[in-house]
């Protein structure tokens, strides 16, 4: 393989990273380019998503309630201004950013919203105590926390200065739920906060975030002892010993989860990020097979001497066992009833409002993916995975047309943990892997995972801004 | 760092392509078998969301689907509930179907694969889907007869035709209204499910066709006398020795006739006598004679140890296998591990009827679309030949005897003659005996073929015996159907 990208635009054999652009161009520049193209663009495909999202709400109703009622719609409508409202400000400030990230966060958004609400109407849920509502709520929080994000992080480049910060911030975030009185268990994992009977939250999800910019800062400081320095062994060549702590350290971490927080998914998106980061940053494939196996070690032994764990495994291998089928708690039921759901939704699927969706427990987040499988059918899933997959190679693309080593790695790094989630969770779903349970990004109910995914796209966006505002790169939009 | 990008990249695509294969394997290849599953209530609501078809018989609905104003859509309605409940079964909202519900679902709910242009036509036209209506064998009279006859009794009737192999009329008792097994209310309906269950008469249990099976004791001498003359060595005058107890070789097993002494007067009994008077000490001489072998391969030509599915599946009846000689000679009168259904029986006595001929018996006779277009006929199909026409008419005379002038003259009818055997069956040392009937009429051109079953010794303990219980049964439900 030769060190060139896939277009061959850059060699990375050119030890010298090109300074970072400042974080505006001056007045005059911006005059001469080209009009906003890419903006433009955008706001078509914007335009599409809203309408998108607009006729799934209707859609629902009228398979779901027989009727159309406004109300809800206009509650989406207000959703569609505020992310108009993102677009608006890129044109100021980011008016170079990739065009296609936006409008896909913005369809799976919608359609998550018009499934919990279909779910809402099976329950009879309404008002601010339906979750559909609060999702909405969320989503605009998370579309202001993105448009925050944009506006106060104008260069990428700034996050480099906090590494080591945003390292103690992930910890801490992730040590939160264990704080007595502040954090709580649901449905057996102690991953949430609340404030008060108001709201919960899963710092977790704003964890990864902050550990992606603590590994990507750590791992361009440290690449060079990290990668040239070690013992070959087996024809591969190992780390130092003292440069295993960081490594150990991450390791550490995620089997603490395991055991403290139960939270199987969590652990293995946070290694999976960290070895794949790692990776990139080292070229040592001999970094991923030692960390690969101190983790299937780790789970083994959690699998043999944790019953949760244990439990999970089984229900994975075997969930059609009676015995599996009916232990409670921890057995296979929702496992299976979400394959039945499934199966029930066939090629084409139910179509909204005909399925029966809520017989799966928490069909609106864990299961969001199997309701929607079972309404909009292998036709409605292979849209969204593609949607996904567009999203994740647009998160890819800066990382090869990327200017600065750090860009390129926070890039790959948050492109991929979107994508190792939605492994993790839809795999977990359909067997693929032993179920855990974390938010499908973008569809699942929940605020800090909507927050943490939208906050994600704005750091996407910002970085393509850098990657396309460079003047000797002009990639087609 | 772009080589480890692309590296990267592809792991990714990897992911996403494993999702994709996931899901096409769930959603389109196991689909089926997913929704085939037992503990998959979407099927059920899916069949829930049509208007299922009625069960019909002689044009009357004995089940039949409702609009109801919930969820559901439609209300499961048996207008007789009780009296049907061993044939039509029931279709909880929350649990599994049972009898034709379940075992004709597929029509009933317009999902069989021979409705579906049905569907797609009802689909295009606009019109609800609507299931296919089954018409079954039962006879109207016959059911209720056998339904008055058999009383309070726990046990079972079961009529057929013995030329076709339909069954006209299946009765258990005790049973239960299926009406309070659909209702909406699953709370409700899971409590009275918990009460019937703890229930020790087992109103569940279709005694008709499996629940705890009996020993058919006496009846099950009808098929040894077959295996006996289908061997060629032995007529109905070939005699046994005719002692007044036989200890078993190697044990210390005693056996004795029933009301004690030898089998009528003098030292040999002749196999007709043996029969006629239900004598276990020449039986037992003649099963190990004979050995399980022969005795087993006569059964399995009877149907033993095969499954009916009448559509509706079905307990087999047990010949069990490698037996010694002192358990076959208790096999030969219908103990030891021996087991028979009251339909095993009646179809025994059917094939008799039938010239030896066993017809597979059968609930359903057509199966009409919504647009009254037939879907599938149900045709007499025979299962086998059990016996030759001579033996056939051999053992009709022979039972003929029994009900004349034997151990079975409580099913004598007058001016019409009645083929039969009893059957009362030891179950432990001190448990009630079970207590049968089976046979057929007219027996010079035999058009009922009836089997009763009377578990818990008819509430006698051990002094009922078959001929003073069951064989009243079957003369009252034969007489019903004779003078229609």
């Amino acid at each position: 393989m030769s060190d060139t990208d896939a277009t061959g635009r850059i060699s990375t054999s050119s030890p010298v990273t090109p300074p970072a652009p400042t974080a505006t161009p001056p007045d005059g520049m911006r005059r001469i380019r080209m009009p906003q193209r890419l903006r433009n663009l955008e706001f078509w495909l914007l335009l599409m998503a809203c309408f998108i999202n607009a006729s799934a709400i209707v859609l629902v109703q009228l398979g779901a309630l027989g009727r159309i009622d406004t109300q809800l719609v206009l509650l989406g409508a207000g959703l569609s201004v505020l992310v108009f409202g993102l677009h608006i400000v890129m044109r100021f400030v980011a008016r170079d950013a990739d065009p296609f990230l936006l409008p896909i966060a913005t369809v799976l958004n919608g359609l998550g919203i018009a499934q919990i609400y279909r779910i809402d109407i099976a329950f009879g849920d309404s008002g601010w105590e339906s979750a559909s509502v609060r999702q909405i709520a969320w989503s605009a929080i998370a579309i202001i926390a993105a448009i925050g994000t944009m506006l106060l992080i104008r260069n990428h480049r700034v996050l480099f200065r906090y590494t080591y910060l945003s390292g103690l911030i992930a910890i801490v975030l992730l040590l939160l739920p264990l704080v007595p009185g502040l954090g709580q268990e649901i449905n057996g994992a102690r991953v949430w906060i609340s404030f008060g009977s108001f709201a919960t939250f899963q710092p977790g999800e704003i964890a990864k975030i902050a550990l992606a910019v603590f590994f990507a800062g750590y791992l361009v400081r440290n690449r060079d002892s990290l990668s040239m320095v070690g013992t070959k062994f087996l024809g591969m060549r190992f780390p130092r010993a003292r440069d295993l702590g960081p490594l150990l350290i991450v390791w550490a971490l995620s089997m603490a989860v395991i055991v403290f927080q139960r939270d199987l998914g969590t652990a293995l998106l946070y290694f999976g990020l960290f070895l794949v980061m790692l990776y990139v940053a080292t070229s040592r494939l001999s970094w991923v097979v030692l960390g690969l196996s101190l983790f299937l070690a780790g789970a083994l032994i959690a699998s043999q001497t944790l019953d949760y764990v244990h439990a999970r495994f089984e229900n994975w291998l075997v969930p059609f066992s009676d015995a599996r089928y009916d232990a409670d708690p921890g057995g296979s039921y929702q496992l299976v009833q979400g394959l039945f759901g499934l199966a029930n939704g066939g090629l084409i699927g139910t179509g909204w409002g005909r399925g029966s969706p809520d017989i799966t427990p928490v069909p609106q987040s864990d299961y969001i993916i199997a309701s929607l499988g079972e309404e909009l059918g292998l036709a409605g899933l292979f849209a969204i995975f593609a949607l996904y997959v567009l999203l994740v190679a647009r998160g890819f693309r800066i990382g090869f047309a990327g200017q600065d080593d750090f860009g390129k790695l926070l890039g790959v790094g948050l492109a991929f943990v979107v994508a190792l989630q939605v492994f993790i969770v839809v795999g977990g779903v359909t067997r693929v892997i032993p179920l855990t349970g974390l938010t499908t990004p973008f569809l699942a109910a929940g605020g800090s995972s909507l927050i943490a995914n939208w906050i994600i796209v704005a750091l996407l966006l910002r970085l393509s801004d850098t990657v396309r505002n460079h003047p000797r790169l002009v990639i087609d939009g | 760092m772009n080589r480890e990008l692309k590296r990267v990249s592809i792991v990714a695509l990897l992911m996403f392509a494993a999702l994709f294969v996931s899901t096409t394997i769930i959603q389109y290849f196991s689909a089926e078998s997913l929704a085939a599953d037992p503990r998959n209530s979407r099927t059920l609501y899916a069949s829930y969301s049509v208007e299922r078809g009625p069960i019909l018989v002689d044009g009357t609905p004995v089940a039949l689907s409702q609009p109801s104003d919930d969820d559901y859509k439609f209300l499961r309605v048996y207008p007789n509930g009780p009296l049907y409940a061993a044939v039509t079964g029931y279709i909880p909202v929350n649990g599994e179907a049972t009898g034709l519900e379940s075992s004709l679902n597929d029509y009933l709910s317009g999902q069989a694969s021979s409705q579906f242009f049905d569907k797609i036509n009802r689909l295009i036209s606009g019109q609800d889907p609507m299931g296919a209506s089954v018409d079954i064998a039962i006879d109207p009279v016959a059911q209720q007869a056998a339904w008055d006859a058999l009383g309070d009794y726990q046990g079972a009737v079961v009529v057929t035709e013995p030329a076709t192999g339909r069954i006209l009329a299946m009765v258990t008792k005790p049973t239960f209204d299926p009406n309070t097994l659909v209702s909406h209310n699953t709370e409700e309906v899971q409590v009275t499910y918990e009460g019937l269950l703890a229930d020790p008469g087992k109103p569940l249990f279709n005694r008709a066709t499996g629940g705890d099976m009996n020993p058919p004791g006496s009846v099950f001498k009808l098929v040894v006398t077959a295996a006996a003359l289908e061997s060629g060595r032995y007529t109905p005058e070939s005699t046994f020795p005719n002692p007044g107890t036989l200890t078993l070789p190697g044990t210390d097993s005693v056996v004795i006739n029933s009301g004690g002494g030898t089998c009528g007067d003098g030292s040999t009994v002749t196999l007709a006598t043996a029969l006629r008077l239900s004598c276990n000490i020449p039986f037992a001489e003649l099963g190990m004679e004979l050995g399980d072998d022969a005795i087993r391969e006569q059964a399995e030509k009877f149907g033993f140890n095969h499954e009916f599915e009448i559509p509706t599946a079905t307990e087999p009846s047990v010949y069990p296998r490698g037996l010694d000689e002192p358990q076959t000679a208790l096999s030969a009168f219908g103990q030891y591990t021996v087991r028979a259904t009251p339909l095993q029986m009646a179809v025994v006595s059917a094939a008799i009827a039938n010239g030896g001929i066993v017809m597979n018996p059968n609930l359903v006779d057509g199966i009409t679309a919504p647009d009254f277009a037939p879907l599938q006929e149900f045709e007499p199909s025979e299962f086998g030949r059990a016996i030759s026409e001579d033996t056939a008419r051999t053992m009709t005379e022979m039972m003929t005897n029994g009900v004349e002038d034997g151990a079975a003259s409580n099913a004598r009818i007058d001016g019409v003659s009645v083929a039969g055997k009893t059957g009362t069956a030891e179950n432990g040392e001190d448990d009630p005996y079970t207590l049968w009937f089976t046979g057929f009429a007219p027996a010079d051109n035999p058009q009922y073929a009836i089997t009763v079953l009377v578990e818990d010794g008819g509430g006698l303990g051990q002094e009922g015996y078959g001929n003073l219980i069951a064989a009243p049964i079957a003369k009252q439900v034969l007489e019903a159907v004779l003078n229609k």
